[in-house]
């Protein structure tokens, strides 16, 4: 039984005050570095586009118009962002557990495969509401399947689930290929092959207000519903464990195994219903175009979002606006295609030398150990 | 003091107006002082510089950039999603777009259609033979029967080899693609009537590796001179010269691509359609909506004769593009296709706008393959 001194008392409603400095740093952190690795990506840029003898004020008052600068450039970028956000929480939730899986357009085309596949025999009789979460269900089994299936060969069989996951990219393709080529094909349709069309009353319409399908809401949701899920759950916990030290966490007693097949299912889910919606909302019958690089563009959301599903949203909604921009960037600079490619690669790899820059830099560093 | 704050701040405002005035004339398209002035926008599913269709499409586009009052805004690379839509609206309501051409088949349907609907003023044409009359009115199909081309092009490969095999790369066993390989192989069988044509498809418009392996699959076999259906004809005509072997090309001029064993080539001539609704366009007349035609319109042709032809292959191939120009059938009966069954009755002929001909579904007698 001592008596407390007076600094002791003091000192224990100090130490959350010291706690939240020390957040905020470290948040400041996270916003700034990536913001900073932007700036030098957009200098570099710059260069290279001053090397090429073209205007980088142009450029970026281009990019500006096209993804931002008018109403239809807002409905531009959304419709864009919407699929990114899920084919990036297909990268980012493996991501939690240390691994990177890169696949996630297999998912995406077997997704939407399934989907149009399913409704095909209910096409013009089962009312719209029997169709459309069949459609939808189809989509995220067979999306999940897929990336846990890149779960179990790295898990079961110590296959590295990027290489895995890349070509399992393939076979998904081959395998909608073979059955729109073959059993499935629509016969209406002869120098096109692809299945027969859902119909219009199985189509998701648009968010009212805006000519924007709903999948961008849809995703949204998602975003904060897996954020949820990985920051405020014991799933999560156990998964950024899992992360953090495979070994550790095994010696803690928790099921590893099982960890990774799940949150790779979770992730296949959501690159599955981004297939559903571009079949649903936008082709109408699944065929090759399905693929159209959403689940590519996607880890480089997730990347530059730091696998953090919230982030995810206006990360996606920025290189939305980056992709919608490069049609009038081409169209009006005379430029290649591949330009915005080139800015998207730079910001890549800026962001990854960036990386090193976390808790070095002076200033955001709480002063106390 | 606080005034003279004010008012610079007023000038520097004043000053990044004017800068972004500046700026905005330099990117919002000036309207030119000309009659009636058209923008129009072309999209392309692939690059520019293809060596194939894209680059058919992109050689029309130089040349209708050169007439007055003409602005082409052009955008390569645009995949057969929502991106299509997105395109051709940009380039409507950010360029002022009163025509789009959209060049590649998936954008037909729904995007090409959604987007007629949703902008009545502008008028929109899709290179290959969907339009339908329950389709809108503000849009339509254009189209080259590049078969007849494809004919001169085996009437010149005939004659040209010595091996009597003759070597065909294809990408899917679909309608277009057979058209091209029968009319290949009629045209070769007339002008040497021992001439075959082996024919390995890829599966894949574009799939470089396995065009490449089949070019060579094709010199292994014999075949001397090798020709193709796939959008970039590039890979297939390269490996061949490099093979040592002749080339037909497909689509645009491959001929820089081979000097050494050029023949001919099919190609398309989008430049002859694209100036008619540029100038129907700017008169204030109304489009047609369904334009097709071959070698008696102008809307195809054949590449100029490289080395490998000879002179009597370039004989009888300029008499080919005679025929085909007076519109002579190449489909007459009796025909069997390659496992001998009959397909045209002998008494019957399917001229060139017959559309019984976009729905082949067999391989010619002659043709060494399968479309299973």
């Amino acid at each position: 039984m001592t008596a407390t001194s007076p600094a002791e008392v003091n000192a224990i409603p100090l130490r959350p005050m010291g706690d939240l400095l020390a957040r905020l740093g470290r948040s400041a952190e996270a916003i700034l570095i990536p913001l900073f690795a932007l700036v030098a990506a957009a200098i570099l840029f710059s260069i290279f586009l001053l090397v090429l003898g073209k205007s980088p004020a142009q450029f970026f008052s281009l990019l500006w118009l096209g993804g931002f600068g008018t109403p239809f450039s807002w409905t531009n970028t959304l419709v864009r962002a919407g699929p990114l956000i899920f084919t990036a929480l297909c990268v980012a939730i493996p991501a939690r557990l240390g691994m990177v899986v890169i696949g996630g357009e297999g998912a995406l085309v077997l997704g939407g495969f399934a989907a149009a596949a399913i409704a095909i025999p209910f096409i013009g009789w089962a009312p719209p509401l029997v169709v459309m979460p069949l459609m939808a269900i189809a989509a995220i089994l067979s999306g999940a399947a897929w990336i846990g299936l890149v779960g179990v060969l790295r898990h079961y069989r110590g296959v590295n689930e990027t290489i895995a996951s890349l070509l399992l990219f393939y076979i998904a393709v081959a395998i909608m290929n073979f059955f729109v080529e073959g059993a499935l094909r629509d016969p209406g349709n002869p120098n096109k092959p692809s299945t027969p069309t859902i119909g219009k009353e199985n189509m998701v319409g648009a968010i009212p207000g805006l000519d924007v399908h709903w999948g961008l809401a849809v995703a949204v949701v998602l975003a904060v519903l897996v954020w949820v899920l990985m920051n405020r759950t014991t799933f999560g916990f156990a998964a950024r464990i899992t992360g953090g030290n495979v070994r550790a966490a095994r010696a803690q007693g928790l099921p590893v195994g099982r960890l990774i097949v799940i949150s790779c299912a979770l992730a296949g889910a959501c690159a599955g219903l981004a297939g559903y919606f571009e079949v649903a909302a936008i082709q109408g019958r699944a065929n090759a175009s399905i693929a159209a690089g959403y689940g590519f563009t996607g880890i480089l959301v997730a990347f530059l979002a730091r696998q953090n599903p919230l982030a995810i949203i206006p990360v996606a909604i920025f290189l939305g606006g980056i992709t919608a921009a490069g049609g009038l960037i081409q169209r009006r600079m005379g430029m290649p295609d591949a330009t915005v490619q080139v800015l998207q690669g730079l910001m890549f790899l800026v962001l990854l030398v960036s990386e090193t820059l976390y808790g070095r830099i002076p200033f955001l560093r709480p002063r106390s150990a | 003091m606080i005034d003279l704050a004010v008012s610079r701040r007023n000038i520097l405002k004043g000053g990044a107006a004017l800068g972004a005035l500046g700026l905005g004339s330099g990117i919002l398209p000036l309207r030119s002082a000309l009659a009636a002035p058209l923008t129009i926008g072309i999209v392309y599913v692939g690059p520019r510089d293809d060596f194939g269709w894209n680059q058919a499409h992109a050689v029309a586009a130089e040349a209708l950039k050169s007439i007055p009052g003409v602005t082409v805004v052009e955008e390569e690379n645009v995949p057969e999603t929502d991106a299509v839509s997105k395109t051709m609206e940009s380039m409507i309501q950010l360029d002022g777009a009163g025509l789009i051409f959209a060049t590649s088949f998936g954008y037909f349907d729904p995007f090409m259609l959604a987007m007629a609907e949703k902008y009545p003023d502008v008028q929109f044409r899709h290179a290959a033979g969907l339009w339908t009359d329950k389709n809108p009115k503000n849009a339509g199909s254009y189209y080259g029967y590049l078969d007849q081309a494809h004919y001169v092009d085996g009437v010149a490969a005939g004659l040209a080899t010595k091996s009597n095999k003759l070597g065909f790369v294809a990408a899917k066993p679909i309608g277009t693609v057979l058209l091209n390989i029968n009319a290949f192989t009629l045209g070769a069988r007339k002008a040497n009537p021992n001439a075959t044509v082996q024919v390995i498809f890829t599966g894949e418009w574009s799939m470089p590796v396995r065009e490449a392996e089949a070019a060579n699959a094709l010199v292994d076999a014999g075949c001397d001179v090798v020709t193709c259906h796939v959008d970039s004809p590039k890979v297939v005509i390269e490996t061949a010269e490099s093979r040592g072997v002749k080339t037909c090309g497909h689509n645009a001029s491959q001929a820089p691509l081979a000097p050494k064993g050029f023949i001919t080539g099919a190609e398309y001539k989008w430049i002859t359609i694209y100036s008619q609704f540029a100038d129907a366009l700017s008169k204030g007349e109304t489009l047609p909506n369904f334009v097709r035609g071959g070698y008696d319109k102008d809307y195809v042709q054949n590449t100029a004769y490289g080395a490998g032809a000879t002179p009597e292959a370039i004989k009888a191939a300029d008499a080919a593009k005679a025929d085909m120009k007076a519109l002579k059938p190449i489909f007459v009966g009796p025909l069997k296709d390659n496992a001998g069954k009959e397909v045209i009755a002998a008494g019957t002929e399917h001229a060139p706008y017959d559309v019984w001909l976009e729905q082949t579904n067999y391989l010619v007698e002659g043709v060494v393959g399968s479309i299973t």
